[in-house]
């Protein structure tokens, strides 16, 4: 693996193989006092921020630091960028200063295949931690890791992801991953907020399918997951976008509160990708419930970013 | 015709004659097939016009045509030259090198200059600098609104009383949304024996949009421009064209739902007529993967059941013309990540293999089609008198010989346009200008490319 850009396209192996490293990982650091790995010592990792983030900026901190990497931590507003230098620009230079890895989140579509074109003939690998509306690849390994550790079994499951799939890298990335390692998925969505064409998502070959629906209490009961999605209010409700007519009729429709969590079969497990906007697509009572993985999903995506930053960098001398 | 029209014809053979007087060139093109069709002949040129043609005609200087086809030079309805304001990626003559070698010897540089050419000061300078360069006719395309801004009419008549005569109005870039003032545009142009050029492109249903509203752009996480975008606008202008009996021409079509709304429209005597790009002839938006800007262009590259639809439309008669869309762009403003990129491709040079790969080697267009596609029907849409015309004695010798079987690959820095921004790079394209002659004068020639028939 040179670069982790998306999803789209990852055979089930390569997937599995990065799963089974993030559990082995965990496992490792299991109950340790001091989880640190010597195993990326002398490598430099930098996260170049685009975009306003929490849990993905610090969570690959934290699994490059837990490795011993060398992590620098760049972000737009306090960068050259803001200067006005292009992207192009910014890249190489971080390569030029000796960036074995760049974890990259853009608002643009396509940033991070941008960035590992400009970077093609320099040894240094990117990931894409988010590129406007088109993939967040970590995401929806760490969501499969999750569900693989509650639900045993990610082929043959159903899984509903529920709400904005428009304008969601989370849902592209999971629909590609969770359909290739087997899983049905379902896209639940208004018409306005589906894309065109989301039926056609799984893979030729997958194992699973992606399918879409607009009627969320009709898929509950078969569901092994519900994975709730943001609302970006700001670009789906008002008078600008008209995806939605409120936050109200919204919710009604399309959030996960107590009355839906009944609905779902008792094994079910309810992911969110966060943040979450309590009361809007998800209601506190169902986000602080046992079904609920989300504090799950942050600590797995630390060893799921591990694993990519592992199989990246410390794999590459074995030509992994 | 009003008073108008007929000032600039004689505006325009004067500049012909002056020209002349310094062009004057007296060459014999030997063994040449006009339009492709018949047996070889010779033509002589003298004078600036067609003096003869026959067989052993004999002259000073001898150009051997064998195996080439001679047309009437192409004229381009829609060119960004970029000057003034960004001759960083282009000028008015570095743009007439172009379209020169792409055998083009008229082009209609649009107004989105900077600044815009919505007053007769920027629209006689362009003007000037084209005869100046002489290499192809420039003619330039006025704005609409003033500023491109849509919201009042730019001095059209002054524009077209201008020693620039202009006779193409377009705020191409943007459309003309205002459905009012759209009407207004087409009723006051009417008078002016002018039309209006109009960019299709419904702004509200387009905000922010990036590719084509598909399969494609929905898995590129790409925000949609919908055909009906388009579509909507042609339909609504028709009506209006129609209303008011004015002339609409439409800018560089691409969909197949847009001839549709044309066929409807002309078959009940609309007076519209419509242009497609080489592009949306040949390329779909299946080129988005992988995010590479130099397939960015506005309309969007669309699907190949689109692109099937305007072949079969242009080959009808139901899309009029081809026009380039020439849309320079410097390397940073392409060489970036995909929302920041401009849209919009180089298009000169390119054209005619376009249409030969497109549309004379699958059989839906003869070389007398491509006379039509690219010389005869723009030249009449905008009202040249002197382009477009027949290949007779008498005639301007305003004409291309194009090899049918050479082919060439194109390469952006080859180009003679500054940006090199060619979504066609490194593929090879069948038929290669030979030599284009306006008024009788070498404006571009080129030798055998070595690239041997394909």
């Amino acid at each position: 693996m040179r670069h982790l850009l998306s999803t789209a396209g990852m055979s089930p192996a390569a997937a599995e193989t990065l799963l089974d490293t993030a559990e082995t990982l965990k496992k490792t650091l299991l109950g340790r006092e001091v989880r640190k790995l010597p195993t990326l010592r002398g490598r430099t990792v930098v996260t170049l921020f685009h975009e306003n983030s929490t849990r993905t900026r610090v969570s690959f901190e934290v699994a490059g630091k837990w490795m011993s990497a060398d992590v620098i931590n760049v972000s737009a507003s306090g960068s050259s960028a803001s200067k006005g230098e292009s992207l192009r620009d910014t890249a190489t230079t971080l390569s030029a200063a000796g960036a074995d890895l760049v974890v990259v989140r853009h608002p643009a579509s396509g940033a991070a295949h941008r960035l590992a074109g400009w970077l093609s003939s320099t040894n240094t690998a990117v990931v894409n931690a988010g590129d406007g509306t088109h993939e967040h690849p970590t995401q929806a390994l760490l969501d499969a890791a999750t569900l693989r550790e509650r639900l045993g079994t990610i082929a043959g499951r159903r899984i509903a992801i529920v709400g904005d799939v428009l304008h969601s890298r989370v849902a592209r990335s999971n629909a590609y991953l969770l359909s290739a390692l087997g899983a049905d998925v379902v896209l639940v969505a208004p018409p306005t907020l589906t894309p065109v064409g989301a039926a056609t998502w799984a893979e030729p070959g997958a194992g699973g399918t992606v399918t879409v629906s607009h009627d969320l209490d009709a898929e509950l009961p078969t569901v092994d997951a519900v994975m709730m999605l943001r609302v970006q209010a700001e670009r789906v409700i008002g008078d600008v976008a008209n995806f939605f007519p409120s936050v109200r009729e919204y919710s009604a429709a399309y959030g996960l509160d107590g009355r839906r969590l009944g609905l779902l079969p008792e094994h079910a497990v309810v992911l969110h990708p966060g943040p979450m906007l309590r009361g809007m697509e998800i209601a506190s009572t169902v986000a602080d419930s046992p079904r609920a993985a989300i504090n799950d999903q942050v600590r797995n995506g630390v060893h799921v970013r591990m694993a990519v930053l592992y199989h990246l960098l410390a794999g590459k001398d074995e030509g992994a | 015709m009003s008073e108008l029209a007929s000032e600039s014809d004689k505006h325009r053979s004067e500049l012909a004659s002056e020209s002349d007087r310094h062009r004057r060139e007296l060459l014999v093109i030997k063994g040449v097939r006009l339009y492709g069709e018949g047996d070889p002949v010779d033509m002589l040129v003298a004078d600036g016009v067609i003096a003869d043609v026959g067989t052993g005609l004999e002259g000073p200087e001898a150009v051997d045509a064998h195996g080439l086809v001679a047309l009437p030079g192409f004229v381009d309805l829609h060119t960004h030259l970029r000057e003034p304001g960004r001759e960083d990626t282009e000028t008015i003559e570095t743009g007439s090198v172009a379209a020169a070698l792409g055998g083009y010897t008229a082009v209609f540089a649009m107004a989105n200059t900077d600044p815009v050419a919505d007053n007769a000061v920027v629209v006689e300078h362009v003007w000037r600098r084209g005869r100046e360069v002489g290499l192809v006719d420039v003619h330039p395309v006025g704005a609409v609104t003033a500023g491109l801004a849509g919201q009042r009419l730019a001095e059209l008549g002054t524009m077209a009383r201008s020693e620039a005569a202009v006779r193409i109005f377009s705020d191409d870039g943007h459309c003309v949304a205002d459905p009012l003032l759209m009407r207004r545009a087409l009723e006051y142009t009417r008078g002016l024996g002018a039309v209006v050029a109009q960019h299709a492109e419904e702004p509200r249903l387009t905000a922010g949009a990036q590719a084509h509203e598909g399969e494609r752009a929905a898995r590129l996480g790409l925000a949609g421009w919908p055909a009906a975008a388009e579509e909507a606008i042609v339909a609504r202008d028709c009506l209006l064209a129609k209303q008011v009996d004015a002339r609409l021409h439409v800018c560089h079509v691409s969909t197949a739902g847009t001839v549709d709304v044309l066929r409807w429209a002309k078959a009940r005597g609309t007076k519209v007529s419509a242009e497609v790009t080489p592009h949306h002839l040949a390329l779909t938006d299946e080129r988005l993967t992988g995010y590479d800007p130099v397939n960015k262009v506005n309309p969007p590259l669309r699907t190949a059941s689109d692109v099937q639809v305007l072949r079969e439309a242009l080959a009808e008669g139901v899309v009029d013309c081809v026009a380039t869309d020439h849309a320079p762009h410097a390397e940073q403003d392409k060489n970036c990540e995909w929302s920041a990129a401009r849209p919009g491709m180089l298009g000169l040079q390119t054209a005619l293999s376009v249409v030969v790969d497109t549309m004379v080697r699958p059989g839906m267009l003869d070389w007398r089609g491509v006379a039509r596609v690219m010389s005869e029907r723009p030249a009449q849409i905008a009202g040249l008198v002197d382009q477009g015309r027949p290949l007779a004695i008498g005639e301007p010798a305003t004409l291309v010989l194009v090899d049918p079987r050479d082919s060439w690959v194109v390469r952006g820095a080859d180009l003679a346009s500054i940006a090199g921004n060619t979504p066609f790079e490194g593929m090879r394209l069948p038929g290669v200008v030979r030599m284009t002659l306006l008024r009788g004068r070498v404006t571009a020639r080129r030798s055998t490319t070595g690239g041997g028939g394909t």
